[in-house]
């Protein structure tokens, strides 16, 4: 059933300050929409249940992608689009990249951010196993001040961040990977284009001498939130990477995933797909 | 015209101020926004070359807008869920699902509909190729496919196939099988090199 509009609201603040301030008098009260790909799906079937909005998009502030030394930082409003027009993510950030490319088709990759895909706190999101696989670090406003957050402890369960009602997602920052690591993503839906996630898989491997000196693995799909699958790396991390090593990855993960059936797969499948594209990130040569 | 300039409905009792930015420095209402405001707002935007004024919710979609206060029934609503782009346009330059847009957000803003795509009665490369490539059939997909190839077009004059193929892939046809609708693409690119 639709919406009953005249219940909604929607206020374009000019400055990040007046939206701030909103958050600050009303805290819970309003709540941001960026590009809208995920709030006016629900409100067209009629499940929008909060009220009161208002618009990020026009503000300035959330935009651009910044680099310095150590890192790559990306405002909250950067597109799926502009993620993939940007030369730096591409030379150093390609899963993102990636993901940005099979997330829904250049309709909605115009209109999605970063930071939305981050709010609506999707477990099948695209982009969370990307920046949890690239250690990214989250900048959350408000008219306190700002803090920095890691992603990986972001998502407290289903649905749940660990968000402030008076906070906004400003940037993302991402740490710059060493030169010659792995960057493995792979998203296993049922067609390229528009379909949300089986199994996402998003994985970096820095090694030395064959000896795995830093490894990030993140999954979606496959639990109540994106998953950071630090049992797994902590497996790996230290040791020669090789067939023993890899197999005990193997076992590790399918202990630490928690897929369930639903309209899209089954736990089953999820399960051995992750499985499978563990061991396609493990598998020589590196 | 600059974002962030807006005009409320004369005659609403219940005003929403759609810049609350704006709106703070108003005498008689300290916290812009905060009181259950709502009424209709007035969006001045651009359409198809026109500069119009949009009256509605301010989270009402762009589709609804265009179809039923301008009568630009040319877009159409497939899915209203952003999965099969029937209801595409081109919002600031980029092609955009309109049933996805809240119309609050295109103040300022320069829209192009299928009903802009045309020179008066001389049709537009891609679809004069539609038409004799038999790339439309029952004609739902067509306006967002003809807005979707012109956005490709736009940033890439010379599109190989995957090119097309991707830029196209939100869009769905339960006619066609896509291949003559791929196949229109092509040829207006040749047409116009």
């Amino acid at each position: 059933m639709r919406a009953y509009l005249p219940a909604y609201e929607l206020v374009v603040t000019r400055t990040l300050e007046d939206a701030l301030a909103l958050l600050r008098d009303e805290p819970g009260a309003w709540r941001p929409l960026a590009g809208g790909t995920d709030l006016m799906v629900l409100l067209e079937a009629g499940r929008l249940e909060h009220r009161k909005f208002f618009s990020v998009r026009q503000l300035a502030e959330l935009r651009g992608i910044e680099e310095s030394d150590g890192h790559v930082t990306i405002g909250a409003l950067t597109t799926y689009t502009e993620v993939q027009r940007s030369r730096v993510l591409a030379r150093e950030f390609p899963m993102l990249v990636r993901a940005a490319g099979e997330t829904g088709g250049v309709a909605i990759q115009n209109r999605g951010t970063l930071g939305g895909n981050i709010a609506n706190a999707s477990p099948a999101a695209d982009s969370p196993p990307a920046l949890l696989a690239y250690g990214a670090e989250v900048e959350l406003v408000s008219s306190r001040g700002s803090r920095w957050v890691a992603y990986a402890d972001f998502h407290t369960g289903y649905k749940q961040t660990l968000m402030q009602p008076d906070e906004l997602i400003a940037r993302v920052r991402l740490p710059r990977p060493r030169e010659g690591a792995r960057h493995f993503y792979r998203k296993v839906g049922t067609r390229r284009a528009q379909a949300i996630s089986k199994v996402c898989f998003a994985g970096l491997a820095e090694l030395d001498g064959g000896v795995v000196r830093e490894v990030r693995i993140a999954l979606g799909s496959v639990a109540p939130v994106v998953l950071r699958c630090r049992r797994t790396e902590a497996l790996l991390r230290g040791r020669r990477l090789d067939a023993e090593s890899a197999g005990a990855a193997l076992e590790e993960i399918a202990k630490e995933i928690a897929p369930i059936d639903d309209v899209r797969s089954t736990a089953r499948y999820r399960a051995r797909v992750a499985r499978n594209l563990l061991a396609e990130f493990l598998a020589p040569p590196f | 015209m600059k974002r962030g300039d807006v005009s409320e409905t004369p005659g609403e009792a219940n005003e929403t101020r759609l810049d609350a930015g704006r709106a703070r420095g108003s005498a008689d209402e300290e916290r812009p926004g905060a009181d259950a405001a709502r009424g209709k707002v007035s969006v001045r935007c651009i359409v198809n070359g026109e500069a119009v004024v949009l009256h509605a919710y301010p989270l009402a979609r762009l589709l609804d807008v265009l179809r039923e206060e301008l009568r630009l029934t040319g877009t159409k609503e497939g899915c209203g869920e952003g999965e099969c782009g029937a209801c595409s346009v081109i919002l600031d330059g980029e092609l955009v699902n309109s049933c996805l847009v809240p119309v609050a957000q295109v103040l300022g803003a320069e829209i192009k509909t299928v009903e802009g795509v045309a020179d008066g009665e001389r049709l537009h490369a891609v679809q004069q190729a539609m038409i004799e490539c038999g790339g439309a059939q029952c004609g739902i997909c067509t306006p967002g496919m003809v807005l979707a190839a012109l956005s490709l077009l736009e940033r890439n004059p010379r599109p190989t196939e995957a090119d097309i193929r991707e830029g196209l892939a939100g869009n769905l046809c339960r006619c066609t099988g896509y291949m003559k609708i791929f196949d229109a693409v092509v040829k207006a690119v040749a047409s116009s090199q």
